[in-house]
């Protein structure tokens, strides 16, 4: 008797810096076992060999911001039983959203001699905007620990455990002292999805919010402890505009500051 | 007119998106074009604005395989524009830190994306399955890489502990025990590898490049000197600009770049190597030797060796580092603020990396410039094709188009930090 064909992962990239598919091959305890477990049946960045869909699963990393890309992940949705999103850019639109509150035009002027050989769209949008996600995996870049929970849990038919708190619980369970408390920096921790550990307040600095918000979170009551603590519109309006800028909660905050 | 058509859609194993085009018309080549599709991201536009102490960790998301290049280009081009100095511990933490990223930049590439084309495996997963103490070796090894940017940068992608001025918190001589051990095991098993490599057979082409590294007097570069290129060229990087130009073709979402009055020009290891090998470490100098390799090299298939040296000597100089460390007082000088602009060049694992920073007085930056090595190296790539396709044209359609991708990641490319895929297509008429 033939044994059950292996599940069939495959990892698709859109506009991203790669840091997100590297966390898959920076599990260097685990990769084999990995491969053990799956087919890894599409994953450009490490193999030249491709196996045909449909596919168990698709990890998507990147986000929307060309016409090219648009039409290429609906292709990339069609093939997928389930499809799960990793990281900033994949699920809010990545550092490259900054573009969503600009000229595009005038960004491209700046960076390229010609820009009429260049062709990208107005934003750059999260996964989500285009198809149905399964899941969406955060961070930038996301955690490896955590990668490897979705995987398993979506192998095995259970729902991952990814905690939706605070970067502030995991400060608790580390056993940082408060980097707002003892005043040594500000911190997005209170709004900020866990995931890394906490662990800019572990050396000494305030969370940068590279996780994006967490479930409902207060950014209005962060903001205003900022700005007491001596924070400008400007800064304020930029600390939610960074690798998460496109989410919800933090583009709205953004929006209520800068002027 | 025999017209044939070859065309690989994605061009596998390397960081980003691009392809390649070669057109062959009556049995000749006419033209290769490395094409980058990768989309903009316009770091550039989207750093003005920013306060000079954001742009490090902004930068670092350029590329998820090297962040800590752009970190490193990013903070001394920083600290030149506000005129500040760092304190020799310090100075000292960030070589090892960037030790940490070739190890790990430099395993990643000799193992997983390069090996198996030697070997003849579509990739290192497939590879394992005959030779999986090789993949294992691999793994470990960059893993060791990882381990020093684990604990000095907090994190091994997009590292949060790099600041304008040092770092924000700095590791004490006793954090540095088991990351001792795990180097140690790690040099010696570089040793292997440079046996390992030199081993693969390599095709016996050499090309008259000219080279472009940083260049130190005592030291091999990783963050601090001069420009410096094999047809004479020594320059502070405040003179970058105006000794090379980017330029912008049709066919790439990332600038190339020329040396005025030279042309196209090649940076990386075999530039860094050829230009800098007598400051290597003994160690790391008679890997070298053993391996076969002289002072020079311009054989760029033999990359993989160079790569397998410098592993040796990160692992060395981290230790060395290590070994010499003393705490700093404080983890970072200050940094006050001022109008002004700063130039750095480091040496990222796949080549020079130049950023240029104007900033008004509050720090905030006015413009901003960031050359990436693979956005440098793609002309003398393009060259590459041109100069050894010829040679494979009678092969049949899969090996040219496997020793034309090989020839591609001789240069271990890095397109999302270029453009930020690679397909080929020939077009044979």
């Amino acid at each position: 008797m033939k044994p059950p064909a292996k599940p069939k992962l495959a990892v698709w990239k859109f506009a991203s810096c790669d840091g997100c598919q590297l966390s898959l091959l920076d599990c260097e305890d685990e990769l084999l076992a990995i491969a053990g477990a799956v087919d890894i049946a599409y994953f450009p960045e490490a193999t030249r060999g491709v196996m045909k869909g449909p596919y168990d699963v698709s990890l998507v990393e990147g986000s929307v911001t060309t016409p090219h890309d648009a039409e290429r992940l609906h292709a990339v949705r069609r093939q997928s039983r389930t499809l799960i999103t990793i990281g900033a850019c994949a699920t809010a639109g990545g550092i490259q959203a900054l573009r969503n509150f600009k000229d595009v035009r005038e960004f491209t002027a700046i960076v390229y001699a010609r820009p009429d050989y260049i062709d990208t769209l107005a934003t750059s949008t999260p996964i989500s905007a285009h198809v149905n996600v399964d899941f969406e995996l955060r961070g930038c870049p996301i955690n490896k620990h955590q990668l490897l929970e979705v995987l398993t849990a979506y192998l095995h038919r259970r729902k991952p455990n990814i905690p939706p708190h605070s970067v502030c619980m995991e400060c608790k369970q580390r056993g940082t002292v408060c980097v707002l408390v003892r005043g040594a920096a500000s911190c997005l921790g209170p709004v900020t999805h866990a995931g890394c550990g906490a662990l800019c307040p572990a050396y000494n600095r305030g969370c940068y919010g590279c996780f994006g918000p967490k479930e409902t979170p207060n950014t209005v009551s962060l903001a205003h402890q900022l700005r007491d603590a001596g924070m400008n519109e400007q800064a304020l309006q930029r600390v939610f505009r960074t690798f998460n800028a496109g989410a919800e909660a933090f583009r709205e905050e953004g929006d209520r500051h800068g002027t | 007119m025999a017209r044939r058509t070859i065309s690989v859609d994605v061009l596998a194993r390397v960081e980003g998106e691009g392809a390649l085009r070669l057109v062959i018309q009556d049995g000749k080549l006419r033209d290769a074009e490395l094409r980058i599709f990768e989309p903009p991201r316009f770091f550039e536009a989207f750093l003005r604005g920013r306060s000079c102490l954001e742009v490090p960790d902004i930068t670092a998301r350029i590329c998820g395989i090297c962040p800590v290049a752009y970190q490193m280009s990013s903070v001394h081009a920083m600290e030149d524009a506000l005129g500040i100095a760092i304190t020799p511990p310090i100075r000292a933490l960030r070589r090892l830190l960037y030790c940490g990223e070739w190890i790990e930049s430099h395993a990643l590439h000799m193992y997983m994306l390069h090996a198996p084309d030697f070997l003849g495996y579509d990739g290192a997963v497939e590879m394992a399955k005959d030779h999986p103490d090789i993949v294992r070796d691999g793994l470990a090894l960059k893993k060791a890489g990882n381990e020093i940017l684990h604990l000095l940068g907090g994190r091994e992608i997009h590292p949060i502990n790099v600041r304008v001025g040092g770092f924000y918190r700095v590791p004490t001589r006793r954090e540095f025990g088991t990351l001792r051990d795990a180097l140690e095991r790690g040099r010696e098993a570089s040793l292997g590898t440079v046996k390992l490599v030199a081993g693969f057979d390599f095709p016996d082409l050499e090309r008259d490049y000219e080279f472009v590294a940083v260049g130190h007097p005592d030291e091999y570069p990783f963050n601090e000197g001069h420009v410096v290129s094999n047809q004479g060229l020594d320059i502070p990087s405040q003179q970058y600009d105006a000794h090379f130009e980017e330029y912008h073709v049709r066919h790439s979402n990332a600038l190339h770049s020329r040396h005025l009055g030279h042309g196209a020009y090649l940076t990386g290891p075999l530039a860094r190597y050829s230009l800098n090998s007598s400051r290597l470490s003994p160690l790391a100098l008679e890997a070298a030797k053993q391996a076969g390799l002289g002072p020079t090299c311009n054989n760029p298939f033999r990359s993989i060796v160079i790569r397998a040296v410098e592993m040796v000597y990160a692992f060395d100089e981290a230790l060395r580092i290590i070994d010499a460390y003393d705490e700093p007082d404080r983890p970072f000088v200050d940094a006050p603020m001022r109008a002004g602009v700063g130039c750095a060049a480091t040496e990222a694992p796949r080549g020079m990396l130049y950023h240029r920073y104007r900033l008004d007085p509050q720090g905030s930056v006015l413009e901003a410039r960031i050359v990436p090595p693979t956005s440098q190296n793609q002309p003398s790539i393009e060259n590459d094709l041109r100069e050894f396709a010829p040679r494979w044209l009678d092969l049949p359609d899969d090996r040219l188009t496997h020793l034309c991708e090989q020839a591609i990641r001789n240069h271990d490319p890095c397109i999302s930090c270029a453009t930020h895929f690679l397909k080929l297509e020939t077009v044979r008429t």
